[in-house]
């Protein structure tokens, strides 16, 4: 498998041979910004276009084909419409709350998308409490939504953004507990870590069997909730609150809160192929080793991807199947049920752990 | 059918109501129709009905006092009088005695005059108008105390406190321009108000103006999806009044058109209901479906959704040559994929749970509150005019009345999946015997109906629609008024949705099927 590190290395040497470290480390952290934001926009743009064509076959319908071959520059077009859109400036809103809102939603969003681990070595924030670090970042956005339902004054955003409050903080224990599950079996809270057992000993899902399989459930239903997506998409519930709560934003602002919620969908999905699905590991057969070399050969980001999609594709297919819940429906889902399965699920993992019983 | 009005005094009317209701069990107020006999004064038309007996009554109460007429309300007796006698009101001004809610519901509050009296000036007095509309928060009620006079007293709607949420009259779920006022304790809605009106045509009021033959336009304008029944309800109306007989072709092709129609609107019914909880997939299943049932329409008639079919006497054009076969094809594949219907969305847990239990009706509030159709039947209510009231050939075709006891969205929402089934059963029966014969009677070029008044009901896609007219032998009519299947609907949510969840409330409004259109008329 490809190490991306000495790609780092070799740049960085090269870098500190010609200036002193401190520009080097800056002109690096460029680069990294830079890289960051143009995957961040190039996957938005996948995600949408994919997430139309997806749910027009679902539908029996054919999507957008007008705008390019296949449609394939819908998405650029909707950009410049909402680039040239004005930003409405309300009399009775917060001015100050209601513009920092969609950037917050979109910082956490950023900080959580560089926690992923791209490739063997190809990680931006890796550090031994990453996973911690991650469920915390993520927890910006809430702050985000509730400041954006709170200055917008008006009444459909307020109920939005209290009912998006009570849903992100419930799932968010959800989530937690998910990732606890998989600390355990690997015995480490740094991401590149945990992907690097997975290298190793297999893909966590299948090392930790019941537990992990049940974890992953309880992850992929909790994700989809925090992605405010169907059948949990309360907060914007489209039929009963119009917008929820970005009813009263417009143009790029609006456009922000758009494209945080696609990226965090391939989060959510990146975050279930680094904790389950072994990340950019490729799949291993015990024993066949002429099978294992010919996967070993695909790129790891490409392995990294194609599970992140999976995933992703997966949650399309739940949002375009089911129906809404009811707000309390929701709460009793996270409170009664998936809790406290996870908690259980938590001293399975334990058990497992300690006595061995993992398959390696 | 041609009515029979008793008359009561206005003094004597609310005892002798009381007493049909408990004596007689005239549980059923059909229609409250407000009237202005000129010299006779002004008045209204009660149109009664026991669900026990089948017995119907019609009786009429006038009031000479032009100025402030006075009328006691019979709104305690009936639930649905509550909202029947606040649209006479805004269009008659008559004024009822102990109605504890007599604001305007069709009109702006600020409107001058009462349009429907006949000496009424709307256009000098009601300039258009640039300020915005008043919504008041209190009412008043008007009331006779123990030594006779009449005083009046300030009710409050909406407190100041209460956290009210204007769903409508521009919102996703509202299917149209209607305006709900909920007030919410957190996500729990505690009451419900109507402000209706926002496309009120005055399609009654224009029709006075209008001779027989030109009034059927606008019917099909009512209720969009029932446009086929709604003119059928008046071509026969009129047929009757002037004692046409239609031939037994016309017959076969109004009964199949109508069965069509509800099965078209049912399909609506079904995208709305799922696209309002969310279910957007299961939308475009149904929308296939009516799709097929459109390119027939159109292909027959030239129309999709008003379809200017049905005249005095025939239909306007003779079906397709293919007009069998398609339709055949169209009933074996809607059979085919009815299923996926229900593997999309009923069968499902969450579908499930959002409907069940939700949004109780008791059939004794359905019979007061007026709720025909399927969403009445779903309370244990057998109110189908085509077995109540048979017209066209429905007395001699084999179709179940579709009724559930339950009374909640899910009741609502699988009697009218039930009732697509058998409308298509309806229509396989007549398809192949449509018998040979004219498309329209010959009849006089001026229709002009005999002094009376006339009523005819029909089952519309969403409950009984009524035409009734009065005629005072003109080539127009006196009065005209529908008895709207929507209002009685929209009317109930108040009841339906009281200690519910918001959410539901989106719900509850789908489950029902009103259309807007047909509420404010």
């Amino acid at each position: 498998m490809f190490d991306f590190t000495t790609v780092s290395t070799w740049f960085h040497s090269l870098l500190t041979g010609v200036m002193p470290e401190w520009l080097a480390i800056g002109i690096e952290c460029l680069i990294v910004l830079l890289f960051i934001i143009i995957l961040y926009a190039t996957l938005a743009i996948i995600l949408i276009y994919a997430e139309r064509k997806i749910c027009a076959f679902f539908q029996c319908r054919i999507g957008p084909n007008r705008v390019g071959k296949w449609g394939v520059l819908q998405v650029f077009a909707d950009v410049l419409k909402m680039l040239t859109k004005e930003i409405i400036k309300m009399r009775q809103s917060d001015r100050l709350l209601h513009d920092m809102a969609p950037y917050f939603v979109l910082v956490a969003s950023f900080l959580t998308f560089s926690c992923i681990p791209w490739n063997k070595g190809l990680e931006i924030l890796d550090f031994n409490v990453g996973a911690f670090f991650f469920i915390s970042v993520s927890g910006i956005g809430v702050i985000g939504i509730l400041l954006a339902g709170w200055a917008s004054h008006s009444k459909y955003p307020m109920i939005g953004a209290m009912r998006s409050g009570a849903q992100l903080i419930s799932y968010e224990l959800s989530i937690g507990m998910t990732m606890l599950v998989v600390i355990l079996l690997n015995g480490s809270m740094q991401l590149s870590e945990i992907v690097q057992q997975q290298a190793d000993y297999g893909w966590n899902i299948v090392r930790g069997h019941v537990p992990a399989v049940l974890a992953f459930l309880i992850y992929l239903v909790a994700g989809n909730a925090e992605c405010n997506r169907g059948p949990f998409d309360l907060p914007e519930a489209e039929s009963e609150l119009t917008a929820g709560y970005h009813t009263e934003y417009s143009g790029m602002h609006f456009g922000f809160f758009y494209l945080a919620e696609y990226l965090n969908l391939f989060i959510c999905g990146a975050m279930a192929a680094t904790i389950f699905l072994g990340g950019w590991a490729p799949f291993y057969i015990q024993g066949a080793d002429g099978f294992n070399s010919v996967m070993a050969a695909i790129p790891g980001f490409v392995w990294f991807f194609a599970k992140a999609f999976f995933v992703v594709f997966l949650l399309m297919w739940i949002r375009w199947t089911f129906p809404r819940l009811r707000i309390d429906q929701l709460l009793t889902l996270e409170w009664k049920y998936l809790m406290p399965l996870s908690m259980i699920n938590i001293v399975l993992m334990a058990l497992v752990v300690c006595f061995g019983l993992t398959i390696n | 059918m041609t009515l029979d009005i008793q008359t009561i005094e206005p003094s004597a009317l609310h005892a002798e109501m009381l007493r049909l209701r408990q004596e007689k069990k005239m549980d059923f107020l059909v229609n409250l129709i407000g009237m202005d006999w000129g010299e006779e004064g002004l008045g209204v038309i009660y149109m009664l009905e026991s669900t026990e007996t089948g017995e119907t009554l019609t009786i009429k109460t006038a009031t000479t006092d032009r100025q402030t007429p006075y009328i006691d309300s019979v709104s305690d007796i009936w639930q649905i009088a509550n909202i029947y006698e606040r649209e006479v009101y805004d269009f008659y001004g008559i004024r009822f005695l102990n109605h504890p809610d007599m604001r305007r519901i069709f009109l702006r509050e600020d409107w001058v005059g009462y349009p429907l009296r006949k000496d009424d000036k709307t256009a000098e007095e009601n300039p258009l108008r640039m300020t915005d509309e008043p919504l008041s928060d209190t009412t008043t009620e008007y009331y006779r105390d123990a030594d006779g006079t009449i005083k009046e007293k300030k009710n409050v709607v909406w407190g100041p406190d209460e956290y009210v949420v204007n769903v409508g009259p521009q919102h996703p779920s509202t299917h149209g321009v209607l305006h709900m006022r909920a007030s919410l304790d957190g996500e729990t809605v505690k009451k419900i108000g109507l402000v209706l009106g926002y496309i009120h045509r005055g399609i009654e009021k224009i029709s006075e103006s209008l001779t027989y033959p030109q009034m059927l336009a606008l019917t099909d304008r009512l209720d969009y999806f029932s446009a086929m029944q709604n003119r059928h309800a008046l071509c026969m109306c009129i047929e009757k009044a002037i004692g046409l007989e239609v031939s037994p072709r016309v017959q076969y092709i109004r009964t199949i058109m109508d069965e069509l129609q509800r099965i078209a609107s049912h399909c609506i019914y079904y995208a709305c209901m799922t696209m309002d909880t969310g279910a957007l997939t299961a939308f475009f299943y149904t929308f296939r479906e009516r799709e097929e049932l459109c390119k027939i329409f159109e292909d027959n008639f030239g129309g999709r959704l008003i379809m200017n079919y049905n005249t005095i006497g025939g239909v306007m054009y003779d079906i397709q040559p293919d007009f069998a076969k398609r339709v055949k094809e169209f009933s074996k594949h809607l059979r085919a994929r009815f299923h996926e219907y229900q593997d999309i969305y009923t069968g499902n847990v969450i579908a499930e749970q959002r409907m069940k239990g939700v949004g109780c009706i008791s059939n004794a509030d359905a019979i007061s509150l007026g709720i025909t159709g399927p969403a009445g039947r779903a309370s244990g209510w057998h109110n189908d005019v085509r077995k109540r009231h048979p017209y066209a050939l429905y007395d001699q075709l084999k179709f179940r009345e579709i009724v559930r006891e339950e009374g909640d969205t899910n009741a609502r929402h699988w009697n009218r999946m039930d009732e697509m089934l058998e409308s298509l059963n309806i229509v396989d029966q007549l398809i192949d015997n449509i018998p040979a014969g004219d498309i329209q009677t010959k009849r006089k070029p001026i229709v002009k109906l005999p002094e009376g008044d006339y009523y005819q009901a029909v089952e519309s896609s969403r409950g009984e629609f009524g035409v009734f007219i009065e005629s005072k032998g003109d080539k127009s009519p006196y009065r005209v008024h529908y008895r709207s299947s929507s209002l009685p609907l929209a009317n109930a949510m108040d009841t339906a949705t009281r200690g519910q969840k918001f959410a539901d409330l989106i719900a509850i409004g789908a489950s029902m099927d009103f259309v807007i259109p047909d509420i404010d008329r």
